[in-house]
């Protein structure tokens, strides 16, 4: 049994991302973030506007509040958003902001923008569902290579590892953003606190699904999603 | 207050299945044997602040009801930016329990003193409940009680403590009645029995609570004639606004008592920091006769 939305978005999406950004020249993909969010809106995530405030659903958690207008066009798309908000983005009636406020969009579970709190509130989101037995939800957070800067992260990364925190999967994308970098990669940041890794081209949809579904037994996962564009 | 509190939370964690305890390390070794019980529901993250209160947002997203726990400046004044965003912003609440206050590190330092925690709650928009036992006897009925909302609640014990329990002073509760219109001493938490004895002589009456958020802005305006002063065992001043808010279309005058601003850069005992920040007995009497002899005089 499942409730993934089969939707193919990306005929709508970029028309969605216009109307945010009344940008006519830059195509979805100046957002690094839109493959990702199309993947798991389409194929990965359970969750659909009826069941968004459902305990079984899964959690997506958009970590790096920054330039979430990929994040409601896919919202838009798929049904949790009326197409007609995109038109006033951060405007004085909008309900929609620089920064995504779950309290003001249906469909967002966290309150973002400030770096580095996405995960520590997804791992506990991840020890909340299955202090109450549901094992079926998925967490995913999705974090920017830059945000890693802040140290919160570390602290969520080095405990989710150290428990084995089965049911979290963190998202980098990596466009190389991090003003020092991260001397021998992303994913040996995880890894060596005892997470899995994939580290995929973040533009390649069938790299993405496998990555994003390739969570294994008793181990938080980490996609880091390679993006050559800054955005 | 520290025993009460484990006692208490354990009791929780075995009767509410809602109820969920992370840790940063501090009381680690006192809930093992809860631990033992609920795994799953008791969970020490290391010496990881931020982790703890972001794990208790998440928690809370999920529907149980969180307590966090450790030293005050460790729980609130590190972790401030979690609690604004983690939990207020979410419009989730939890229950954080502190111990450590303004100085029982009097030995440890500043690193481990929190006088201004009550203060950063005020800054907060989520209208956080801040309750100050004076008593063990206390901790327990308010731990409960705040286990059963959803509401967000700073629970903040001490090792000083008066002699004598006041469970249901969540609103002002006369413990000294003076004459009409005599001055009216607010004392919080554990500050009781030292204004207690601050006053003996003087025609004042007293008034005590362990929640000074929200305050009780109806009990002050009952009991309030045209004096009025605070003590409270955290930062001087802290209930300024609340207190002028709610006597802002009455004629007083207002003394607030409380820990200086100074960072002493002294060690002793808490004893010797409350002499030194003028919260004995005799400092707050001096306090006293200076602000109602400048009028009466």
């Amino acid at each position: 049994m499942t409730t993934t939305v089969t939707t193919d978005s990306r005929a709508v999406l970029a028309g969605l991302i216009r109307r945010l950004s009344g940008d006519e020249k830059h195509a979805p993909s100046a957002h690094s973030t839109i493959d990702v969010l199309q993947v798991l809106y389409d194929r990965v995530l359970r969750i659909t506007p009826d069941t968004a405030d459902d305990p079984e659903r899964d959690r997506f958690l958009l970590s790096k509040g920054h330039g979430p207008a990929a994040y409601y066009a896919v919202l838009a798309a798929h049904g949790f958003i009326p197409d007609d908000w995109l038109d006033d983005l951060a405007g004085p009636e909008s309900r929609l902001g620089h920064h995504p406020d779950r309290l003001l969009v249906p469909g967002v579970e966290i309150g973002s923008g400030s770096l580095g709190h996405g995960l520590g509130l997804g791992v506990g989101t991840a020890l909340g569902l299955r202090a109450q037995g549901l094992l079926k939800p998925r967490v995913y957070v999705l974090l920017g290579d830059a945000e890693l800067d802040e140290g919160s992260n570390h602290e969520a990364i080095a405990y989710a590892g150290a428990t084995g925190l089965a049911n979290l999967t963190a998202i980098v994308v990596d466009n190389a953003s991090a003003t020092h970098g991260w001397a021998g990669g992303i994913a040996g940041r995880f890894t060596v606190n005892g997470w899995t890794a994939d580290t995929v081209d973040g533009r390649d949809h069938a790299d993405l699904y496998a990555a994003l579904t390739g969570h294994r037994p008793g181990r938080p996962h980490l996609v880091v999603a390679h993006v050559k564009n800054k955005g | 207050m520290r025993a009460a509190f484990i006692d208490a939370t354990t009791a929780l964690l075995d009767d509410d299945p809602r109820t969920a305890l992370v840790l940063a390390d501090i009381s680690a070794s006192q809930f093992a044997p809860a631990n033992t019980r609920h795994p799953e529901r008791v969970l020490n993250v290391g010496i990881r602040e931020q982790l703890m209160i972001g794990v208790a947002g998440g928690l809370a997203l999920t529907g149980l009801r969180p307590i966090a726990h450790s030293y005050a400046t460790f729980l609130v004044d590190r972790t401030y930016e979690q609690i604004k965003l983690d939990l207020d912003h979410q419009g989730v609440g939890a229950v954080l329990v502190s111990i450590g206050a303004s100085y029982d590190g009097s030995r440890e330092g500043r690193t481990h003193q929190s006088p201004g925690d009550v203060a950063l709650f005020d800054t907060l928009v989520g209208g956080w409940t801040v309750r100050v036992p004076g008593h063990p006897d206390e901790v327990a009925p308010l731990l409960r009680a705040a286990a059963t909302t959803d509401d967000p609640v700073y629970l903040r014990l001490g090792e000083q403590r008066n002699a004598q329990a006041y469970p249901d002073a969540d609103r002002l509760r006369v413990l000294r009645r003076g004459g009409a219109g005599a001055p009216l001493v607010v004392a919080v938490g554990p500050m009781l029995d030292p204004t207690l004895a601050a006053v003996e002589g003087l025609d004042v009456t007293v008034a005590y609570t362990h929640t000074p958020r929200p305050f009780d802005a109806a009990g002050l305006r009952a009991l309030a004639g045209t004096d009025v002063v605070l003590v409270e065992p955290y930062l001087a001043g802290t209930s300024s606004a609340v207190v002028g808010r709610a006597l802002a279309d009455v004629p007083h005058r207002l003394l607030t008592l409380g820990v200086g601003r100074a960072d002493l850069r002294r060690y002793g005992d808490p004893a010797d920091h409350a002499r030194w920040h003028g919260l004995d007995a005799e400092g707050l009497r001096r306090s006293l006769d200076a602000f109602l002899g400048s009028v009466r005089r």
